[in-house]
C-alpha cells in the first residue's frame, strides 16, 4: 500500500470492518519484511513548521515516496527527536483539503462565491486594490497580521509599501504580558526558546504552564531532565496537568488568584530573609519599597484568596530559596488570562529577581544568537502615521500593535485601515470574540488578503485567498534564535510542490513587482538572499542544503560569574523591583492583587490549554494527527458531573454567561480538575467546511470568550473572563 | 540468545503519543490501526492524585503464547531472539494468535488480512538501531537494548530502579518493563 493512499482515506474503519476473511497465506510480504531488505532512504534536511519551535528536521524519501520525518541529530531544539506534531508533518503535505489554487471572491447573481483564478489575476487584483488604497488613504492604511517564520516576507512587503502597522497575535493573544512584565523588571523580554536552565535546576516552578501537554520540544526534554535529576517541581494549576503529576507540590489554585500566591511567596522570602543581601544590594533597586509593600501579603492572607494552605506556601517558598539560584521560575508563554497579566508577569519577574536566578546556572541562562545580517536593501519609506498612533492612545506601553485595536480600526466607512493582509494566522479562533468584528471589517475593508495552506476559518473572510505551499515545499527565512547554543537552521524544499501553491516569498515579491517596488526585491529567487546572508556568517546555501543546521561557538558566557554585577538594559541598569517607568505611565509600580469577577451560581470557570498532538487551530485537519486526537474533550470533576447529571463520554454544549452556545463536545469526567472549573484543549470546533476532517468536531473555547479582559498596560486580551454551564445533547 | 527488552520510565513519560505517531510513519501502519498505544492511569481523589502514562505494545514474550498457538508457524521468533514477528506469507489470518495474546497487541492488517503487530522495529534492530518509538521519545523516557548484556543501559536501569511488567502472571515472560 502506498503511503499516499492510506493518508487519503477519509473514514476510520470501525472494528467490525476489520474482520476480513481468512487467507490461504498472504501473497505479499508484510511491511516489516519489506523494510528488512529495503535500501537506504535519501535524507533531505529542512526545518519543521508544525509549530514555531522550528526544529531542524530530516525528510526521509525512499523510492520517490516520502517515508517519514525525524529530528536533526545535532539541533539543540530537536536532538534527533521531533515532537508528536513534527513526526506527523507529512500529514500536512498530503492533507487532501489543502489550498492549491488562488481564489477570488466574486458576486454572481446576488450571491458571493470563490472563483478559482490564475496567479496573475489574483496578484493583479491585490495590487490594483492596494494602489487605490494608497492613492485615496495613503499606504499606512494597510495593516498586516502575521504569524510564523514566513511572516517576514509580508512584513517586508508592508514596510516597502509604506506602512508599519504590522502585528502578531503572538503579542496581544499570547506572550505580550510576559515580555512586557520582564522588560520592566530586567530590561528585556524572555527569549524563544525560553532561557530556562531546567537541565541544571534543583527546583522548577510552573505557574499555569503545562509542559508536556505544551510540547515545545527542547522545553519538554529539559523538563524531563529536571525530573530525572530529582529537582523539586512545584506546579500551580487548577488542573492536575501532566506536569502536576510530575511534581512534588501541586498547588490547585483558585483560578485568577495567582498574583496573591506570588505576593505571598515574595512575602515569605523577604520576611524570612531567604535572599542574598549582597546580590540584592548590588543588582536591584526598589528593595525597601517592595519590603514595605509586601508586608501585609502573608501566606495566611493568600490562603483566603487562593485556597492554598499557608504552610504549603511557606514550604514551597523555602524550597525555591534554598535551591536558588538553581531555581527556574518559569515565565510561562500564553499569559493573557485576567487582564492584569503584565502585573502578574512582574510578580514572577520580581520573585526571579529576589532569588537571583537571572544569568545563573540552573536559573535563567543568557541566550545568544548568531547575528545574521539583513540583505542590503533601500531604506523603507517613513509612514505618515504609525501603528503607535492607533494603538498607544489605548494601551500606552504596548510593544507592538494590538491586534484587537487594529481590527476595531477596520470597521466602518471612516475606519483608519482600508486593507489587510493576513499571513498564516487563523484570527477567528486566535483572537477572542473577533468573529463579529471580522465580519464587519470584511465589509468595510477595500481589500482583505489571506495567505494560508488550508481553507481555515480566516479564508472565509477574504477577498483573495493565496495558497501557500507547505513548509516541506518551500524556503523560509533562516532560523537564528537567541538561545543557549547559537545555531542556524534552514527550511528548504524537500518534496515536490502540490498544485499551484507557491511559497510566501514569491507572493510578496510578485505583489511588490506589481506595485512598482522592485527595488525592495532586487533578486530573482529568495535563495539569493539566503545564500548572501549565509555567506556573511561563513556558510553558504549549498552547505546548508547539505547539513541543514550549523552550530556556532558562543562569543559570550552562558552565565554570569557568581557575585558579578548584572548588566541590564533597564533605566537604572539594575533589576527594577519597583518600576518607576510603570509609575510614570500611571500604572502600579508594584504588582497589585485584584479579585476578579465572581463565578455566577451554576457556572464554572472556562479554562483551556494545549494537547501534545496539536498546534493552535492549525493541525486538527492533519490526517495523521487526526487519528491521535480527532476531537477535544471537556474535563469535568465527578462532583460537578453529578450535580449537573452529566454522563461520562456523553456530548454536551457549553453555554457562557452571555448565552453563547458552543458546538457539542464530549465529556471527560476526571478527578484531575477543580470542581469549580472545566478545561478543554484549544483549537477544535472548526466551522470551516473545507476542513473535512476537523469540521464540526469538538468545541471552540475562543468562541465562548465574550468578556475579553484587556490589559490596560499593553493591550493583552485576557481570556479567562467567561464562565460556562451545560446544555445536554440528545444521545 | 539475544534477549531484547524495552524499558519505559513512567517518571518522565508525558503521555504525548509521539511513540504511536513515529511507529505509524516508520512502519506505514494503516489508518485507524496502531501497533502501540498510550494508557493513562489516574488514581486517588482530588486533590491527592497520581497519574501514570504507559506506552504499551507487544511484549515480545520469552514464552509467547501467540507463537505456540499459531498453526502454520507464521508467528515466530526472529533470528533466535525473543522478537516475535509474523511471516505474512505463512499467515492464514486465522486469528488464533489474537486469542492467545494477553496484551491485545495483534491486529488484522487492512486490506491484506494478515496479522500485524509491533516488531520492535526489527528492521532497525538488525542494524543496531533503537525502535522508532524509542528513538523519537521527546522526554527520553524510553530505552531499548539487550538484557543478556550486563553493561547495557536497560540492564543497568532494571538493576537500579524498581520496575514492573504487565500480566506477568500469564507465564509469558513479557519483555516490556515500566520503571516506577
Amino acid at each position: 500500500m502506498q503511503r499516499r493512499d492510506f493518508l487519503r482515506l477519509n473514514a476510520i474503519a470501525g472494528a467490525s470492518a476489520l474482520l476480513g476473511p481468512s487467507l490461504a497465506g498472504c501473497s505479499q510480504p508484510a511491511e516489516w519484511q519489506r523494510l528488512m531488505t529495503a535500501g537506504p532512504a535519501t535524507i533531505k534536511p529542512t526545518a519543521c513548521n508544525m509549530c514555531f519551535w522550528s526544529c531542524a528536521a530530516q525528510v526521509h524519501v525512499r523510492d520517490d515516496e516520502p517515508w517519514k520525518i525525524t529530528g536533526h541529530p545535532d539541533d539543540p531544539h530537536a536532538m534527533g527527536r521531533l515532537c508528536t506534531r513534527g513526526t506527523a508533518g507529512l500529514g500536512a503535505y498530503y492533507d487532501p483539503n489543502r489550498l492549491i489554487k488562488p481564489l477570488l471572491r466574486v458576486n454572481r447573481g446576488g450571491s458571493q462565491q470563490f472563483d478559482v483564478v490564475s496567479w496573475d489575476d489574483a496578484l493583479g487584483f491585490i495590487a490594483g486594490r492596494l494602489e487605490k488604497v494608497a492613492k485615496e488613504h495613503g499606504p499606512q492604511a494597510l495593516a498586516t497580521l502575521v504569524h510564523g517564520p514566513g511572516a517576514k516576507h509580508f512584513v517586508h512587503l508592508t514596510k516597502a509599501f509604506g506602512s508599519d502597522s504590522i502585528s502578531e497575535p503572538a503579542f496581544a493573544q499570547c506572550r505580550g504580558p510576559r515580555d512586557t512584565g520582564f522588560y520592566f523588571t530586567f530590561g528585556e523580554g524572555i527569549a524563544s526558546p525560553e532561557q530556562t536552565d531546567m537541565e541544571n535546576a534543583k527546583c522548577v516552578v510552573l505557574i499555569g504552564t503545562h509542559l508536556g501537554e505544551n510540547l515545545h520540544n527542547s522545553q519538554v526534554r529539559t523538563f524531563a531532565d529536571a525530573i530525572r535529576n530529582d529537582a523539586t517541581i512545584i506546579t500551580v494549576d487548577p488542573r492536575f496537568s501532566v506536569a502536576a503529576g510530575k511534581s512534588k507540590y501541586w498547588l490547585p489554585i483558585r483560578p485568577g488568584t495567582d498574583i496573591a500566591l506570588l505576593l505571598a511567596w515574595t512575602n515569605v522570602i523577604m520576611a524570612e530573609r531567604l535572599y542574598d543581601a549582597d546580590y540584592i544590594n548590588l543588582n536591584t533597586i526598589g528593595f525597601n519599597a517592595l519590603a514595605a509593600y509586601i508586608a501585609p501579603f502573608t501566606p495566611e492572607w493568600a490562603y483566603v484568596e487562593t485556597g492554598i494552605a499557608a504552610d504549603v506556601i511557606r514550604k514551597t517558598a523555602r524550597v525555591m530559596a534554598a535551591s536558588a539560584p538553581a531555581t527556574v521560575i518559569h515565565p510561562g508563554r500564553h499569559t493573557v488570562w485576567w487582564g492584569d497579566d503584565t502585573q502578574r508577569a512582574r510578580a514572577v519577574a520580581i520573585l526571579a529577581g529576589l532569588l537571583g536566578i537571572w544569568g545563573q546556572k540552573g536559573g535563567y541562562y543568557l541566550p545568544e544568537a548568531v547575528k545574521v545580517p539583513e540583505y542590503p536593501l533601500p531604506a523603507y519609506p517613513v509612514p505618515k502615521k504609525s501603528w503607535r498612533d492607533i494603538t498607544l492612545p489605548k494601551f500606552p506601553l504596548a510593544g507592538q500593535g494590538v491586534t484587537n485595536v487594529m481590527l476595531d480600526n477596520m470597521v466602518g466607512p471612516d475606519a483608519y485601515y482600508k486593507a489587510m493582509i493576513v499571513y498564516d494566522t487563523n484570527l477567528p479562533m486566535t483572537m477572542p470574540n473577533s468573529r463579529a468584528t471580522l465580519t464587519k471589517a470584511a465589509q468595510s475593508l477595500d481589500l482583505l488578503v489571506v495567505v494560508d495552506v488550508q481553507p481555515s476559518e480566516m479564508t472565509g473572510f477574504a477577498d483573495v485567498v493565496l495558497p501557500e505551499c507547505s513548509y516541506l515545499e518551500r524556503y523560509d527565512p533562516l532560523r537564528s534564535e537567541s538561545e543557549r547554543d547559537p545555531c542556524i537552521a534552514l527550511r528548504a524544499p524537500t518534496l515536490p510542490v502540490q498544485g499551484d501553491s507557491k511559497p510566501g516569498w514569491w507572493m510578496a515579491k510578485e505583489i511588490g513587482h506589481r506595485l512598482g517596488l522592485d527595488q525592495y526585491f532586487p533578486w530573482k529567487d529568495y535563495t539569493e538572499v539566503l545564500d548572501w546572508q549565509l555567506k556573511q556568517v561563513g556558510s553558504s546555501l549549498a552547505e546548508m542544503q547539505t547539513i541543514g543546521l550549523k552550530m556556532f561557538p558562543r562569543k559570550t558566557p552562558v552565565y554570569y560569574q557568581p557575585g558579578a554585577p548584572l548588566t541590564l538594559q533597564t533605566p537604572s541598569g539594575k533589576i527594577e523591583l519597583y518600576s518607576q517607568a510603570l509609575a510614570d505611565a500611571g500604572f502600579d509600580p508594584l504588582p497589585r492583587f485584584t479579585r476578579h469577577a465572581q463565578r455566577p451560581d451554576g457556572f464554572l470557570h472556562l479554562n483551556y490549554g494545549r494537547a501534545p498532538q496539536h498546534s493552535f487551530s492549525r493541525t486538527q485537519n492533519n490526517p495523521v494527527l487526526y487519528q491521535l486526537m480527532p476531537e477535544n474533550l471537556v474535563w469535568i470533576h465527578p462532583d460537578t458531573a453529578m450535580k449537573f447529571a452529566i454522563d461520562n463520554e456523553s456530548y454536551v454544549r457549553l453555554v457562557n454567561q452571555d448565552g453563547v452556545v458552543s458546538n457539542k463536545v464530549r465529556v471527560r469526567i476526571t478527578e484531575r480538575i477543580r470542581p469549580d472549573s472545566v478545561w478543554m484543549v484549544h483549537g477544535f470546533g472548526h466551522t470551516a467546511e473545507g476542513l473535512t476532517l476537523a469540521y464540526g468536531r469538538g468545541a471552540d473555547d475562543s468562541a465562548l470568550m465574550t468578556r475579553v479582559l484587556y490589559d490596560p498596560i499593553m493591550g493583552g486580551t485576557g481570556m479567562r473572563g467567561n464562565f460556562v454551564t451545560f446544555q445536554k445533547e440528545a444521545a | 540468545m539475544a534477549h531484547y527488552v524495552m524499558v519505559i520510565d513512567t517518571k518522565t513519560c508525558i503521555g504525548c503519543t509521539d511513540c504511536v505517531d513515529a511507529c505509524r510513519m516508520e512502519n506505514n501502519v494503516p489508518e485507524g490501526l496502531c501497533f502501540d498505544w498510550v494508557v493513562e492511569v489516574t488514581t486517588g481523589r482530588y486533590p491527592e492524585l497520581k497519574t501514570e502514562f504507559r506506552s504499551e505494545r507487544c511484549n515480545h514474550c520469552s514464552r509467547a503464547t501467540c507463537v505456540t498457538a499459531c498453526p502454520t508457524g507464521a508467528s515466530q521468533y526472529w533470528n533466535d531472539s525473543n522478537i516475535v514477528v509474523v511471516d505474512a506469507s505463512r499467515c492464514t489470518g486465522c486469528k488464533a494468535c489474537i486469542a492467545a495474546c494477553p496484551y491485545d497487541a495483534r491486529l488484522i492488517m487492512q486490506p491484506e488480512g494478515y496479522i500485524g503487530k509491533c516488531t520492535f522495529c526489527v528492521h532497525r534492530v538488525q542494524y543496531g538501531l533503537d525502535p522508532a518509538c524509542v528513538a523519537v521519545c521527546p522526554a527520553k523516557a524510553m530505552h531499548f537494548g539487550r538484557l543478556d548484556d550486563p553493561a547495557s543501559e536497560v540492564f543497568q536501569l532494571l538493576e537500579s530502579r524498581e520496575s514492573y511488567s504487565l500480566n506477568p502472571e500469564t507465564g509469558n515472560e513479557p519483555n516490556v518493563f515500566y520503571l516506577r
